[in-house]
């Protein structure tokens, strides 16, 4: 990245004590030349891109005149592409199926690593160098390739986990089938999930004054109630950023079912609202509906975290009380 | 970082141990799964017990790398340049803005750094499809810059060397440079990116781990099989082998080479993590 600074000839000594006005401007130029850089790509790929998609959302593709050969362009069309995108079964449904499985995904998900944490913060559990390791291992598992593996261990004919209850005689068990699709997907985000979040709360509880523990357990509380009083209150913090994480990450469910889809049936090509709003945009070359559904989906995104962080924080408030 | 708490002479806790190596082996299974699985060939992945090693681990490796003119081996160059390149100008960038916007007080830092923040709760995926408009109108859509440039933005990382540097940089260091006589640029060099550097592994490893596990991106943007990065090149494979049994297999095997770079990478730099930068609370 060409820094815009790094042109510039490096200083020639300058005269000791009062600074030059040349240098006082520099002075005053120097943090705007040195967000430059991030300014200039985040309005490029995120202002403008947003601004772009806006406009877009705003127009569509209609046949203009009378006759056969009435022409088509494009016209301005209020809300008309937002009236459709909420009225549209497919987003509608997809929409259902993202919020079931994200109530079984972000709840465990954090569940988990919470209580790994707080295992690895217990004096007294053995091994804990290594748990650490193990869990944290699927962070460096990209999402896809999880879901590739994981796939395959859901599929009939390569299941570990159906090869034996076929032996005991249950058959296979319905992983990928329309009961069983919600928990296995659920079950891919948690496994790639817990170990990063694990590592968040942990830092955090490393974090609390240990003369605080010390004291609780002098008054003999039990660890558990040492968990449950001192800790999870204090990582408070964390646990609200992990829960925000957890819930945009569900939210941007797209890259799992897709590498699912080759492997059943019971997922269709617009199955999550991301895979709905690339095939209009790509498929059926829809752009303004798809424009429409992404800015229906990030304000979404907004107002849920919102909601979250506002719960939260009122839940906490009257805790502390 | 490890066993510090468990230093005092405790009795093991057996039930807690137990439940915490639960936790391991699950998330060791698939690992295991999918390297076992790597060797079997063809014939044998559905035809024998899953946990039972095969006998095609070599051949299925060189099944791989010739398939569709070493398309494996570019996919993992790819990835490498992708999260590469993209990661360290990704940190560079968000450093010498985050130290701006934490050390310096100038007009328009306070609506960037709002946007900024804004920026961390709109899902990237909704950004990709006008992203793929704007950069196909600009003809770069399908070349590699189309996912090398809007992965050199992140949000998080900006916001993470503001806290980094209004944490650790004293302002009295920068204010004795300025006396000294030193201009803004080499204050920077020479005072605060060295200063910066711990905080700057953190976002390099949270950004190339980012890039390197992001599909949807490539995959809107890049149409020709040897732009992939590894995601998107295994995600081809898998789409092509409900018609071709085989390709599972080249799947798989792709899979477990794909997670091994990476896994020991992380493991690696584990250690120089501050990820009490995002835990709240840096302490210098």
């Amino acid at each position: 990245m060409p820094n815009p600074v790094a042109a510039e000839p490096a200083t020639p000594p300058a005269t000791e004590g009062v600074p030059s006005p040349r240098r006082r401007r520099r002075r005053a130029l120097a943090p705007y030349l040195f967000s430059a850089p991030a300014m200039l790509l985040y309005l490029l790929f995120t202002v403008i891109p947003i601004g772009y998609a806006l406009v877009t959302s705003f127009f569509a593709q209609r046949r203009v005149g009378g006759g056969p050969l009435g022409t088509r362009s494009t016209v301005f069309v209020w809300f008309d592409n937002y009236a459709g995108v909420l009225d549209d079964p497919r987003l509608i449904g997809g929409l259902g199926r993202l919020a079931l499985y994200g109530i079984i995904a972000v709840p465990f998900t954090l569940g988990l690593a919470l209580l790994f944490a707080l295992l690895l913060d217990t004096p007294g559990v053995k091994l804990r160098r290594f748990g650490r390791t193990a869990i944290f291992l699927p962070y460096a598992v990209p999402g896809v390739v999880a879901a590739l593996m994981w796939g395959f261990m859901y599929l009939a004919g390569t299941s570990p986990f159906s090869h034996v209850t076929r032996s005991l005689g249950w058959g296979d068990i319905p992983f990928l089938e329309p009961g069983g699709i919600y928990p296995s997907l659920a079950n891919i985000s948690i496994w790639g999930g817990t170990g990063f979040n694990m590592l968040i709360i942990y830092t955090a509880l490393r974090g609390i004054p240990p003369q605080l523990i010390e004291a609780a357990r002098l008054d003999g509380a039990g660890e558990v109630q040492i968990a449950l009083r001192i800790k999870v209150p204090m990582v408070g913090p964390a646990l609200i950023l992990t829960s925000i994480f957890g819930l945009l990450g569900a939210l941007q469910l797209y890259g799992e079912p897709l590498m699912l889809k080759p492997l059943t049936n019971t997922i269709s090509t617009t199955w999550a609202p991301l895979m709905a709003i690339y095939q209009d945009a790509f498929v059926l070359d829809n752009l303004h509906d798809a424009a429409a559904a992404s800015i229906v989906l990030a304000v979404g995104t907004a107002l849920v975290s919102t909601a979250v962080l506002a719960t939260v924080r009122i839940a906490m408030k009257r805790r502390l009380r | 970082m490890s066993g510090i708490a468990g230093e005092r002479r405790e009795r093991t806790k057996i039930f807690p141990t137990l439940v915490l190596l639960a936790g391991a082996a699950y998330c060791l299974t698939p690992v295991a799964w999918v390297f076992v699985a790597a060797s079997k060939a063809p014939g044998e992945l559905f035809n024998s017990f899953t946990f039972a090693p095969g006998t095609g681990l070599l051949d299925n490796l060189a099944r791989l790398f010739s398939h569709d003119d070493g398309a494996y081996g570019l996919w993992a160059l790819n990835s490498l340049l992708y999260a590469g390149v993209g990661g360290a100008l990704s940190t560079l960038v968000s450093a010498s803005a985050g130290y701006a916007l934490a050390k310096f007080d100038f007009r328009g830092g306070r609506i960037f750094f709002a946007t900024i923040i804004a920026g961390l709760l709109i899902p990237g995926i909704t950004l990709a499809v006008p992203q793929y408009l704007l950069l196909s109108d600009l003809q770069l859509a399908g070349t590699q810059w189309s996912v090398l440039l809007p992965s050199i933005v992140s949000p998080f990382g900006i916001y993470l060397c503001r806290v980094y540097a209004a944490a650790t940089i004293p302002a009295e260091m920068l204010e004795a440079a300025r006396i000294d006589g030193a201009g803004e640029w080499r204050i920077f060099r020479a005072v605060v990116l060295p200063l910066m550097v711990p905080g700057m592994v953190t976002v390099f490893l949270l950004q190339f781990v980012g890039i390197w596990n992001n599909f949807l991106l490539p995959y809107i943007m890049l149409s020709d099989t040897r732009t992939f990065p590894l995601t998107v090149g295994l995600n081809s494979l898998l789409e092509r082998g409900s018609g071709a049994p085989s390709l599972y297999s080249l799947a798989i095997v792709g899979a477990a080479l794909a997670i091994v770079p990476l896994t020991a990478l992380v493991l690696f730099l584990q250690r120089f993590w501050r990820l009490d930068l995002i835990a709240g609370g840096v302490k210098g």
